[in-house]
């Protein structure tokens, strides 16, 4: 039986029920214990940074929101704010503070999906339903303050585009009431629990020199003592006039990502209360000119933002080329900077493990698929292809790990002998 | 009584009670009260009643395929083992009365390895399988039963020493006669309870099958018929479970001996419901509570913590037994 087990390949992914998204990852294991990993993404490239190309600015919020179900807000809070630099806009208050208020929201729901996630990780079913069923409390405040559970649309280039009025501030403040309740029962029981101790204490350790050397953003660098987080770093929408921690773990392992995630519920509801009790009266947008009038002025230049999304630093590349369409976007998702930890950290710890090291990090796979096609004809090394070699190469990779029948390339109407450019019959 | 008559009540007792159309039924029921206060525990609506037996219908209709890479013979023969392995075992375990349908000494070692088929059933079959999930689950499923197949003997042979017979018609009646020998037994129920968890693979044990790891380990090959067989092995393998605890640990069908004639039989079926329901409501908290454990840990639980309390068990009853005989004091 050992025999056979021994330097056993399971491939876990592309479909698989601990991945509620595609990737894929090849365990070699010999017996219970992982001796190899290695890691394949991009299974589903929706191609929404070329997509964007041709979008006018405006257009653009709204395709970045569908980027991802859970960050939706932090993608359009990047890219509003990376534009609103590129113009040199002044975003009034009290629309920063609606801003603040919409992204720690966002930060408890998806922290609370966290936690339901990585109760059912480890066979903890339990506390996956009792998370997600308080986690229905910002849903519900989210969709009465926004009218949407997970796609909020509040932002807008120079301001917000929903206010905040005070029948909404005492739905917040009780709500938040509500949740810090649970959030000290979470607190106290989920890190004391003996088989949550057990699953969880000193498995998928990240030291602090590794999360230093493979730059891991968000709650995974924290968990690792790496006090990262761009509010603090370079405060942005109203970071920098209301108090908070910067929750920190030196432990580096998954009851440390746990601990972590609980502790910044605990400070976005500290958060939400003083933004809700101080918000200033004031305008929503910088501009009474309508955005497209103020987007015709859009000067030939490139900026980067920055924002911590629930899972991490996420940056936006914005560069703009005088017309209503940006010239480029590109987007690093904060599951991207915390991959190559997963691949480390799982070598050495058990099959049983994998589920939660991978969620652990809260992974967001398909925001994390990018694909490069070169257009200009210039080969940028082995593994740069054009539209001709990809597919090849695709089927070779098939090819050679099933005896599955693939289409040949000859006489193929896809395929085109010397153009990059397919036409598709 | 003659021959026929005997033929005759053999056969009421394999078919319809407490053979197979009861089993079917109360497995069933079993799987819908497991599910529906699971659902409760975790704040969820549950299943309607008829869920259980909607879900076997269905899988009995849907193709049962065979995998090309699968050893067919013991891939289909399989499920049928294990199913036939957990009817057989209720026949010797009391259900209306202190006597079993059929009883002789010695029938608990028979019981008792009539409940381990099951995982061996599901062995063979997800070895066959021809499935890489399949094999780290069956090579799980082999682990754990060594982890528990000890503690949980050492457990049920704890009331055997005290009653002095390996018959468990013969212990359950043992234990109604001494009703205190429930509280003394407690540590062998705890540690029987939680080896019947694991022989039932359920959380935190559920380690073979681990959804979000393996996919469900041994039965990821395994589809419609097939499918249904192994889930209804697992039901009523809770049942029969159940009632092998309830019989060695919590007397079997006392008190309703006191009454006589067909009311006392009547009031023992009651009372074997009342106790089997009893145990399944421990073992589904016990799912609700806690998270999965990975296979070492389990191992690891299991002999460093069980089989010493195991031992423990069965010296404290040693020695109680020299107590009443009035040879300590």
């Amino acid at each position: 039986m050992s025999e056979q087990s021994a330097g056993t390949e399971i491939p876990v992914g592309p479909q698989h029920p601990s991945l509620k998204e595609p990737a894929n990852f090849t365990l070699n294991v010999d017996g219970e214990v992982i001796t190899g990993a290695e890691m394949k993404l991009s299974y589903n490239h929706r191609g929404i940074e070329q997509a964007v190309l041709s979008k006018s600015y405006i257009e653009a919020i709204y395709l970045l929101e569908r980027i991802c179900g859970i960050c939706s807000h932090a993608h359009t809070s990047a890219f509003t704010q990376g534009v609103e630099e590129l113009l040199d806009l002044e975003v009034p208050p009290r629309a920063r503070y609606i801003r603040t208020l919409i992204g720690e929201l966002e930060r408890i729901h998806s922290h609370m999906l966290w936690l339901g996630v990585a109760g059912h990780e480890i066979g903890f079913d339990t506390l996956w339903q009792y998370a997600w069923r308080d986690r229905e409390i910002v849903m519900d405040l989210l969709e009465e303050i926004t009218g949407n559970r997970v796609h909020y649309s509040i932002n807008t280039i120079g301001g917000v585009r929903q206010d905040l009025n005070d029948d909404y501030r005492e739905a917040i403040l009780d709500g938040m009431d509500d949740l810090e309740e649970r959030i000290d029962f979470y607190r106290n029981t989920v890190p004391n629990e003996e088989t949550v101790r057990m699953r969880c204490e000193g498995v998928g350790v990240v030291s602090e020199e590794l999360a230093r050397e493979y730059c891991a953003v968000g709650a995974v660098g924290r968990a690792s003592g790496v006090p990262t987080d761009v509010r603090k770093d370079a405060p942005y929408a109203a970071y920098d006039d209301v108090d908070f921690d910067v929750i920190t773990d030196d432990r580096g392992d998954l009851l440390a990502r746990t601990v972590v995630r609980i502790e910044e519920i605990a400070q976005a509801i500290r958060i939400i209360r003083q933004v809700a009790e101080r918000i200033p009266e004031g305008d929503l947008k910088a501009s009474a000119k309508p955005p497209q009038a103020l987007l015709a002025q859009v000067p030939e230049e490139d900026v980067v933002s920055r924002y911590e999304a629930p899972r991490g630093e996420l940056v936006h590349y914005v560069r703009a080329d005088g017309t209503d369409t940006p010239a480029r976007v590109h987007i690093r998702v904060p599951t991207l900077a915390n991959w190559p930890t997963v691949v480390e950290s799982l070598k050495g710890s058990y099959i049983a493990d994998t589920p939660i090291v991978v969620a652990g990090i809260d992974p967001c796979i398909s925001c994390t698929s990018r694909i490069g096609v070169e257009t200009d004809g210039s080969h940028g090394g082995e593994n740069a292809f054009d539209l001709d070699e990809l597919r090849e190469y695709g089927i070779e990779w098939y090819d050679e790990r099933g005896n599955v029948d693939r289409p040949s390339t000859e006489d193929d109407g896809r395929t085109v002998a010397d153009g990059t450019e397919g036409e598709r019959p | 009584m003659s021959f026929e008559l005997d033929l005759a009540t053999g056969l009421l007792a394999l078919l319809v009670f407490p053979g197979f159309a009861f089993l079917f039924v109360y497995g069933l029921t079993a799987e819908y009260l497991d599910r529906k206060l699971y659902a409760r525990l975790q704040n969820r609506v549950g299943p309607p009643p008829l869920q259980p037996l909607a879900d076997f219908l269905k899988l009995l209709a849907k193709e049962s395929a065979v995998p090309e890479g699968a050893t067919a013979r013991i891939y289909n023969a399989a499920p049928w083992t294990g199913l036939a392995g957990v009817f057989t075992a209720m026949l010797y375990i009391p259900v209306w009365s202190e006597r079993a349908a059929f009883a002789f000494e010695g029938d608990l070692v028979v019981v008792l390895f009539l409940l381990s088929l099951p995982s061996f059933s599901l062995f063979f079959g997800g070895w066959y399988s021809g499935n890489v999930f399949s094999r780290i689950g069956t090579t799980r499923t082999i682990t754990q039963l060594f982890g528990y197949e000890i503690p949980f003997f050492l457990a049920a042979f704890a009331p055997a020493v005290a009653a002095g017979t390996l018959s468990t018609s013969g212990i359950a009646a043992f234990v109604a006669a001494n009703p205190w020998y429930v509280a003394v037994l407690l540590p062998a129920f705890g540690v029987a309870l939680l080896s019947l968890q694991a022989k039932l693979e359920r959380i935190p044990f559920d380690i073979p099958e681990a959804e979000t790891e393996l996919a469900t380990g041994a039965l990821v090959e395994y589809s419609g018929r097939k499918l249904a067989l192994f889930r209804l092995t697992k039901d009523v393998e809770l049942v029969v479970g159940a009632a092998l605890l309830s019989a060695l640990f919590l007397g079997g069908p006392a008190p309703a001996g006191v009454l006589a004639g067909t009311a006392g039989l009547a009031a023992g079926v009651v009372v074997f419901l009342a106790k089997t329901l009893a145990v399944i409501a421990l073992l589904t908290v016990l799912k609700a509570v806690v998270a999965r454990l990975r296979i070492e840990q389990m191992v690891d639980v299991f002999y460093r913590v069980l089989v010493p309390v195991a031992l423990a068990q069965i010296a404290l009853v040693l020695a109680v037994g020299l107590y009443t005989d009035g040879v300590i004091l």
